[in-house]
């Protein structure tokens, strides 16, 4: 199981969210949004600066880049 | 007959689910928008009639949870927790189910009676999404009612669910796993022991979630020490067991628990879900590093193209009306003798007043009415996906830019609209530098000298006045991040909803409830500063009406020799100065009333007496200088701090007069005056 920040994924890969490296706080919001351990994400664009953006269940999300670096993710 | 009774229903749901759609169709214009007690998170309410029962519904803010990340959050927590509804509505987007579900994992927790309301069904197909209604409604315990609530359709289903809803409470509870269970269940044991009438269980998952929420909680003093004790020794135990984030373990089994249901109710064809959607396609321009930009700067310039090819005409009409409308009142008054005192009263006191702010309402209501549309097709958070890049340069993250951009229609809602920051800094920040956003009220000011001086290109003078308040309220958030408030910032998370036509009547509505409160302020805040005008102007008694000579003047005079630098020394732009504190609006009917103009001679006064420098040195001034008394109530009340109250005045003060007077000696210098 190779693990690698989220930050890193190409537009179009799949990925399934391993480990959450933040705070607790930060966690715990992360969590409630649907980013837990466990979620299958998809990369609909990373441009290697600026947000990402997400697929998550049938909706899309912004994701800041400095906070998926700190998403542990293994591809699919 | 029966009679008739009353059923307060909470609407509960995430953003962008469809929410206010529901509200409107059931309420319609019976509607009333307020605020929740204690804080500023706007309340809405209204009423919906059917057969011998009233539904008073109240609208919840859209949030994800009921926890207290946020101020909205704690407000709709803490409505369930001691307002106790009837019954909770929960509208749920139906082609985003397991994230919405998380809400209402919560929301049944609270033992009030739920009913779902599964929206935007109409979109299910065309994702490949199939959903076992019946058995969904089994697996959660409640009725659950299809509805397409953008096209008004399952709203009468929905409103009867409700009302037989009323008395039966949920049938079911979320389960937390058989390890995790029995620790819950002997905290919620000893929360029994209260005395209250508070749902033990839900209150035990709060406790959990937010240490501090026990603070909120209305209790006696001896048995508020009672729940301390027994909330530290559960928290300890369970700490100690299940380590620190107890809170995400929490949120991890709810999804648990969703996952099982959706798995079981819903049927997805994994080859449309891999699909990219109409809107992923559209994302792939409009947030593209090459095109993001550029086409962020033609919407911005196509809001101001439509709010002034469309108002310009409407103005026009308004104006004549205003005209012949003020004739009239001059004639009737000299036909019933009224003294030349009182005559000047109405005619230039009320009539004028009004009329000069009324005569803009066009403008505010299209830029307004643009807002919406945004707002509504869900471009406004691409905005603000887009401006991140942006925003990081001074520490903040997009989701501040809604907020500024709110701020450009007016800077009290874009002030309310931080509160969905998480982090205090952040907001902060964006509550700061959000007076220099230009809001609707100073338009008229700009439209009064653009028109007068710079007829060829008034657009574009419009224009740089708007950029110029956008960068330097970049410059300002950079120093303010830099000296004031040092630290991380919150992570940028945003929900991008998909893309969608905005409905007629939604759109209307929202613009109608924010061009409402302009011209409830027009009529309350501003009519008051007209008449004191009008006052300032005449006195001391006998003195010729807004002269050099009455108190008006004197005020103005004092304080001209500080502008003369900004290249604006004369009292009467002084005097409009002083008022435009007010509201920024009453800068123009100040100017009005001491030339002894309505708005439509003022063009013709200013033409003759301002150079195009000045007149754009003062509109650099108006953008900038002391927010209006409105704003500054608003910063008060979000800030909650007088010290960065009058922070936020001194320094738009300082910025305002400097940067005035640097165009205007530098203009000066290349010749411009």
């Amino acid at each position: 199981m190779k693990l690698q920040p989220l930050a890193f994924l190409e537009p179009g890969s799949q990925a399934v969210i391993r480990q959450l490296s933040c705070g607790r706080t930060v966690c715990h919001r992360l969590t409630e949004l649907g980013l837990h351990c466990g979620t299958k994400v998809g990369v609909i664009k990373n441009d290697n600066s600026g947000p990402l953006i997400l697929s998550l269940g049938g909706g899309r999300l912004a994701l800041g880049r400095g906070m998926s670096m700190k998403i542990l993710v293994e591809k699919t | 007959m029966k009679d008739s009774k009353e059923l307060v229903v909470a609407l509960a749901g995430n953003p962008n689910c469809g929410k206010t759609s529901v509200f409107n169709n059931l309420t319609g214009s019976r509607q009333h928008v307020g605020n929740w007690p204690g804080v500023t998170v706007e309340r809405k309410e209204g009423t919906h009639i059917h057969g011998d029962v009233a539904l008073k519904i109240i609208d919840l803010p859209g949030t994800y949870s009921l926890g207290a990340y946020s101020e909205d959050e704690a407000v709709a927590r803490d409505y369930l927790l001691f307002g106790q509804p009837d019954v909770i509505v929960n509208i749920v987007d139906s082609t985003n189910l397991a994230r919405n579900l998380y809400l209402t994992t919560q929301l049944l927790e609270t033992g009030i009676p739920v009913v779902i309301a599964l929206n935007m069904c109409d979109e299910l197909a065309s994702k490949g999404i199939k959903i076992n209604v019946p058995l969904l409604s089994q697996l959660l315990g409640v009725p659950v009612v299809q509805t397409v609530a953008s096209r008004g359709r399952g709203m009468e289903e929905l409103v009867e669910k409700t009302i037989a809803a009323a008395g039966n409470p949920p049938a079911k509870s979320i389960n937390y796993g058989p390890d995790l269970e029995p620790d819950l269940e002997a905290f919620v044991e000893e929360l029994k022991e209260l005395k209250t009438h508070l749902n033990p269980r839900f209150l035990a998952l709060k406790l959990l979630e937010d240490t501090e929420f026990v603070k909120d909680i209305p209790l006696e003093e001896s048995e508020k020490e009672k729940l301390l004790a027994i909330q530290e020794k559960n928290l300890e135990r369970m700490r100690k067991k299940w380590g620190e984030g107890v809170e995400t373990l929490l949120a991890e089994r709810r999804y648990g628990y969703i996952a099982g249901m959706v798995k079981e109710a819903v049927q997805e064809e994994s080859s449309l879900l891999a699909r990219l959607s109409v809107s992923d396609k559209i994302d792939r321009i409009v947030t593209s590093r090459l095109f993001g930009i550029p086409f962020f700067l033609l919407v911005v310039w196509g809001i101001f193209q439509f709010t002034f090819t469309l108002g310009d005409p409407l103005v026009e009409l308004l104006e004549g009306f205003f005209e012949s409308f003020a004739e009239a009142a001059g004639i009737w008054l000299q036909n019933i003798g009224a003294s030349e005192l009182v005559s000047s009263f109405i005619g230039d006191g009320i009539i004028g007043g009004i009329g000069s702010i009324l005569v803009f309402i066009p403008h505010i209501g299209l830029l307004f009415l643009a807002i919406s549309i945004l707002e509504d097709s869900g471009y406004m958070a691409r905005a603000a996906y887009i401006m991140d890049r942006f925003m990081h340069m001074l520490g903040l993250h997009g989701k501040s830019f809604l907020p500024l951009l709110v701020g450009f229609g007016c800077n009290v809602p874009g002030i309310m609209a931080t509160r969905t920051l998480e982090n205090k800094n952040d907001r902060l920040i964006t509550i700061l530098i959000n007076p220099l956003m230009s809001c609707g009220g100073r338009l008229p000011i700009y439209i009064l000298f653009t028109s007068a001086l710079f007829t060829a290109n008034q657009g574009l003078v419009i224009f740089s006045l708007y950029l110029l308040g956008i960068v330097l309220a970049i410059l300002m958030g950079m120093l303010f991040k830099k000296f004031l408030f040092k630290g991380d910032s919150a992570p940028f998370v945003m929900e991008l909803p998909p893309y969608r036509l905005p409905t007629f009547k939604n759109t209307l509505l929202t613009m109608w409830d924010r061009v409402g409160a302009f011209i409830k302020r027009a009529g309350t805040v501003i009519f008051a500063a007209s008449i004191l005008i009008w006052f300032l102007a005449n006195l001391p008694v006998g003195v010729e009406y807004a002269s050099q000579q009455s108190l008006l003047g004197r005020i103005g005079s004092l304080l001209a020799p500080i502008l003369k630098p900004a290249g604006f020394g004369n009292w009467q732009a002084a005097s409009a100065l002083i008022f435009g504190v007010v509201a920024k609006e009453v800068v123009v009917s100040t100017l009005g009333v001491i030339h002894g103009v309505g708005e439509e001679g003022l063009v013709g006064v200013i033409a003759k007496t301002w150079t195009p420098l000045a007149a754009y040195s003062f509109m650099v001034m108006n953008l900038l200088y002391i927010p209006c008394v409105a704003t500054i109530g608003a910063i008060r009340r979000e800030t909650n701090s007088w010290k960065w109250t009058l922070f936020a005045i001194g320094y738009s003060l300082a910025l305002g007069w400097g940067v005035a007077a640097l165009i205007y000696q530098v203009g000066s210098l290349l010749g411009f005056a």
